[in-house]
């Protein structure tokens, strides 16, 4: 039996934000592979939950007119691997989400928790990063969006109201269209890991495949929250293809990236591996994108 | 906290009171009695307690029961067929000796009934990463995988014959 001590099931979104204002104590749950996990471990006593589980309208995959892909918050990993609106447009957000704990857990757990528990070592973070995905908030004055790199505010902390609920994850196509991106996730086993560090490159070529237009580097576990690397991104934008540029890009990332030592791993093995993840990231996005890198 | 749970377990509709605080492993286990669903870990990471909701595999340590309103739950004790047989998963695993101390196997062939339902081939690559939510703690996954390998085709080529 779980330490919970008020329960309340929404039926609708409203119903939520309506529940959680009337509750201060309140939190919500949507897969339970988090809330319930700590709960069992003392964490949360005496809880009180506002459920969003099986919300429909939280569990739908849009592609809009204007070609924006929007996914509800309450979307099992698994769901969004096997999207077919998804494959092919958000490869990489598809690829790291499949990389959450197990087939299980992928089959419980939810888009929307992974960013609304605020954690760096979240697998959807660094992609989300990379697409500059906005994050749809529906409050009791209404929805707002968020853009993802002003929604961490610290580990485990986000800007999201106590009445608000997560309703959606949006990405534009101005930032996957032509794209092509690789996160790599390092851990001990292959599954049932936390990220030791996860690193996401997504990289657009120039025309003829031979140079970065546009380059993103995201982390996972490199600081108190996931964080994009801006300066190697402008140091790589118009760069030709070639092995100066990928040794390049693994040092300028140690310049923007703050690990910490923790009981999974030393700061200085994640900097080694930062620089490691993030150069075969970039060749795998590369890769993917058709082009070649020369020596 | 009581409430009244409406759900399909192995193909029987079932209304029972439960508690919201309640666990579906513990209501499968304590209220119907479903014993094939094991409690290992509970919190996830182990996979003893999995078994297929709406034909998808759970942790149900990990999974309220009252969120199972309205859904179709399968354990272990639902694969016997009319006469008390064993399902072709379930034989399947004797014939490969996949089980030692059994603790795992009841979630194992709830996965391998997953997979085997998709009715496609699988690597042996893919397979070690869909049954990478179960531990077996005898170390006898070479004989799991070969089990599932061998169920997934079967089940393909039973396809095919028809």
């Amino acid at each position: 039996m779980y330490d919970i001590e008020q329960y309340y099931q929404a039926q609708s979104v409203a119903d939520a934000v309506a529940a959680l204002g009337r509750d201060p104590a309140a939190m919500p749950i949507a897969g339970g592979t988090d809330v319930l996990i700590q709960t069992r471990e003392g964490r949360h006593a005496g809880c009180h939950l506002v459920s969003l589980h099986g919300l429909g309208e939280l569990q739908d995959i849009r592609w809009e007119a204007d070609g924006a892909l929007v996914i509800g918050s309450g979307c099992t990993f698994s769901q969004i691997t096997r999207s077919p609106l998804l494959q092919g447009r958000v490869d990489m957000l598809c690829q790291a989400v499949d990389q959450v704990g197990s087939p299980q857990i992928r089959n419980m757990g939810t888009l929307g928790g992974n960013v609304c528990n605020g954690v760096t070592s979240a697998d959807s973070a660094p992609s989300l990063m990379a697409y500059e995905a906005e994050l749809e908030l529906q409050g009791p004055q209404g929805a707002r969006r968020v853009p993802i790199g002003q929604w961490y505010t610290g580990p485990g902390k986000t800007v999201r109201g106590h009445e608000e609920v997560l309703t959606a994850v949006r990405i534009s196509p101005q930032n996957y269209e032509g794209f092509s991106g690789c996160y790599l996730k390092y851990g001990k086993r292959e599954a049932m890991e936390i990220s030791t560090l996860g690193c996401a490159v997504l990289v657009k070529l120039t025309a003829d495949r031979s140079a970065v237009e546009d380059l993103r580097a995201a982390f996972g576990v490199a600081a108190p929250t996931p964080v994009r690397c801006p300066r190697t991104e402008a140091m790589a934008s118009g760069r030709a293809l070639d092995e100066a540029l990928v040794k390049e890009l693994g040092q300028s990332v140690l310049t923007e990236i703050q690990p910490r030592d923790s009981w999974r791993a030393s700061r200085d093995f994640r900097l080694q591996i930062a620089k490691e993840l993030c150069r075969r990231a970039f060749r795998r996005a590369v890769e993917l994108a058709g082009g070649e890198i020369r020596a | 906290m009581l409430k009244i749970l409406h759900m399909t377990v192995n193909g029987k509709a079932e209304e029972l009171a439960v508690d919201v605080r309640e666990c579906l492993a513990d209501t499968l286990r304590e209220r119907l009695g479903l014993t094939s669903v094991k409690k290992g870990c509970e919190v996830g990471e182990c996979g003893a307690c999995t078994v297929l909701i709406d034909g998808k595999a759970v942790n149900s340590c990990c999974y309220l029961s009252v969120w199972a309103e309205g859904h179709s739950v399968l354990t272990v004790e639902g694969l016997k067929g009319p006469n008390g047989e064993l399902s072709p998963i379930q034989t399947a695993f004797i014939e490969e000796a996949a089980v030692q101390c059994g603790f795992c196997t009841p979630g194992i062939i709830l996965t391998a009934v997953e997979i085997v339902g998709q009715n496609r081939p699988y690597t042996r690559e893919e397979l070690r990463k869909l049954i990478s939510g179960h531990l077996c703690r005898c170390t006898g996954y070479e004989n799991i995988l070969n089990a599932v390998e061998r169920c997934v085709a079967e089940n393909l080529a039973r396809q095919n014959a028809d």
